[in-house]
């Protein structure tokens, strides 16, 4: 039951460390990117693997489909680019090149959700979790923080099936400690009898705080990490369902096919649907604002979280 | 997965060694009566079928028959062989056309071409490396070949591998701005293992190219993103031959098939409704008629 700490850490920077860690051990281990070296924060990379660093310039479509040839060809690629244009530019070549031809590709969404901030909609990644979720055969892996994402990635490498890592650049606390990751299963960070809050990313530590906030109010709060979206761990929501009364889902990213609706789609189908609050962007372009202010603006701090909880369980 | 034809890949060694052995005449004479086996074998397909792209099949087939009965290093039955060339088909909306090369090459049973468009074949209107042998990547979507082909060309180098790919492109799909992502990484890179062919048959699904959006001079685009180009009849299969293995540069190649939609069947060439247009019985018939002769 860890507490939020104070420091906060840029995923990113335990994505590359992972990351050059394992092209030391394996040399199958190749980097592609759209001239994002720095945004990816593979400069290191670079400097150490030179000729494993496939940098294709300002080009997605052909950036995935690179990534997809070196698969085919026995390499992992991991395929790095912001979040917005990796998937929104490259999404047919994500779709055929990648997922239904079966080419184990990591895919690196870099600085996803709102983290460019005021740079705005063009530049946020709040569609990235709807798209790729309707493409079968991808799995969909979001880290909470560090720990998860070293893990994240190295599971990646040895995974052999095709995947979106999605890699927070908005700072988040170390929340995961040293449970391991285990690809399509649901951690539970907190326990709690009344209501679930199940949250992914940027918002499992906002989760946390708001799960402590809720316990100070008399309600008590189950919180999942849910760091794979797809697939999703059904067994953890029909959990929920069973032992606690009801349902929030917290996303840094639109409502609209992303976590809360994937939750969704398990809630209503089973026989006794509890009563859920989807925590997130609705079909909406964000305006101009910080991170941190669009997130308070679209009501995702943890007493926000926090606020749907205690509503719920009354 | 299909499974490779021991008897038809035996077969298509003895070709392939009888085509390496000949004197040009005869090695064209070979390579055409065998295309044009292709091609009879393709029009019944499709009309059985009931579906298929007839026009670029026919168009595309003396490219094909030259690549992988007198070009490409590979085994039928060892398809995952890890230095073998890989050939991608782009325009895989022929997937026709590759899939009864792939069976006279025995990498499956000829007697799966039945099955082609049926529920739950193998043989999808559109090629699936997960069910289909000798398929390196999925394709169907245009634009889609060059990229993935220069992913493998720059592994191929990585893995310092004298493996080539060979990578077959639609004309009218060069209109995708993917392919000129691709031709620029290529030409970069300076990605020697890598050729592609474009299959200039000048007629797109609706028009020509030159009508929709004009392509030409297109020998001049590959050479500005740094690619050598040789522009060949992409129907003289001797010409093909000499532009796959003629003395390399440090460039990636781009050879410029000019051929005919239809090719072979009169009533078919260079009619842009024989893009998918599926022909009747009879007319199938007096096409074989007229591929025989």
């Amino acid at each position: 039951m860890s507490a939020p700490v104070d420091e906060l850490f840029d995923c990113r920077v335990a994505f590359a460390e992972q990351l050059i860690e394992l092209a030391h051990e394996d040399e199958r281990i190749v980097a592609v990117c759209n001239d994002s070296v720095g945004s990816s924060n593979l400069v290191q990379f670079a400097k150490e693997f030179p000729t494993r660093m496939i940098n294709v310039g300002i080009a997605e479509q052909d950036m995935v489909g690179v990534g997809a040839g070196l698969a085919l060809s026995g390499y992992i690629p991991f395929v790095c680019g912001a979040s917005p244009f990796l998937t929104g530019r490259a999404l047919e070549q994500i779709k055929a090149d990648v997922a239904y031809s079966q080419s184990p590709v990591v895919l690196c969404g870099m600085s996803p959700g709102m983290a460019y901030g005021e740079l705005g909609p063009t530049h946020h990644s709040i569609e990235d979790l709807s798209w790729l979720r309707a493409i079968a055969g991808l799995g969909i892996v979001v880290p909470a923080d560090p720990q998860e994402t070293k893990a994240a990635v190295r599971w990646a490498a040895a995974a052999a099936t095709p995947v979106f890592l999605r890699v927070a650049r908005f700072k988040v606390p170390a929340v995961t400690g040293s449970r391991p990751f285990t690809f399509g299963t649901a951690t539970r960070l907190r326990d709690g009898d009344d209501v679930t809050v199940v949250a992914t990313g940027t918002m499992v530590s906002r989760a946390l705080e708001a799960a402590a906030e809720a316990a100070d109010r008399g309600v008590s709060v189950r919180v999942l990490n849910m760091s794979t979206i797809a697939p999703l761990d059904e067994e953890a929501i029909r959990a929920a369902m069973r032992e606690t009364r009801a349902i929030v889902t917290a996303e840094e990213a639109t409502t609209t096919g992303g976590l809360g609706a994937a939750v969704a789609a398990v809630v209503v189908t089973e026989p006794s649907p509890v009563p859920m609050r989807m925590l997130g962007v609705h079909r909406e372009f964000a305006p101009t604002g910080s991170t941190a202010f669009l997130l308070e603006h679209f009501k995702l701090t943890a007493a926000d979280i926090r606020a749907a909880a205690v509503e719920l369980a009354r | 997965m299909l499974v490779a034809d021991p008897r038809s890949a035996a077969a298509w060694r003895r070709l392939r060694q009888e085509i390496a052995d000949a004197a040009p005449e005869r090695r064209r004479e070979l390579l055409r009566e065998r295309a044009d086996r292709s091609r009879a074998t393709d029009l019944r397909m499709i009309g059985r079928a009931g579906l298929g792209h007839v026009g670029g099949d026919l168009s595309v087939l003396d490219i094909l028959t030259t690549l992988f009965f007198g070009v490409l290093r590979i085994d039928p039955e060892k398809p995952d062989w890890t230095d073998r060339d890989r050939f991608v088909l782009s325009k895989g909306h022929t997937a026709g056309a590759l899939y009864t090369t792939l069976a006279a090459c025995g990498f499956f049973a000829p007697a799966e071409l039945d099955t082609f468009a049926a529920p739950l074949s193998a043989l999808n209107g559109h090629p699936n490396r997960v069910k289909v042998p000798g398929v390196e990547t999925n394709t169907g979507p245009l634009g889609h070949g060059l990229p993935v082909s220069v992913g493998m060309a720059v592994a191929g180098r990585l893995a310092g591998s004298a493996r080539h790919v060979y990578v077959v492109l639609g004309d009218g799909e060069l209109q995708e701005g993917s392919n000129w992502e691709a031709a620029m990484t290529a030409g970069h890179r300076r990605l020697a293992n890598l050729t592609a062919v474009v299959d200039r048959n000048r007629l797109q699904q609706g028009a020509r190219t030159e009508e929709t959006n004009a392509l030409d001079p297109l020998d001049d685009k590959f050479r500005a993103f740094g690619w050598d180009v040789h522009v060949v009849d992409g129907h003289d299969h001797l010409a093909l031959l000499d532009a796959f293995t003629a003395p390399r540069s440090e460039r990636p190649t781009c050879v410029i098939a000019h051929t005919t939609k239809g090719r072979g069947v009169s009533f078919m060439e260079d009619r842009v409704e024989w893009h998918h247009k599926v022909p009747s019985p009879a007319q199938i018939d007096s096409a074989i008629v007229e591929l025989a002769r």
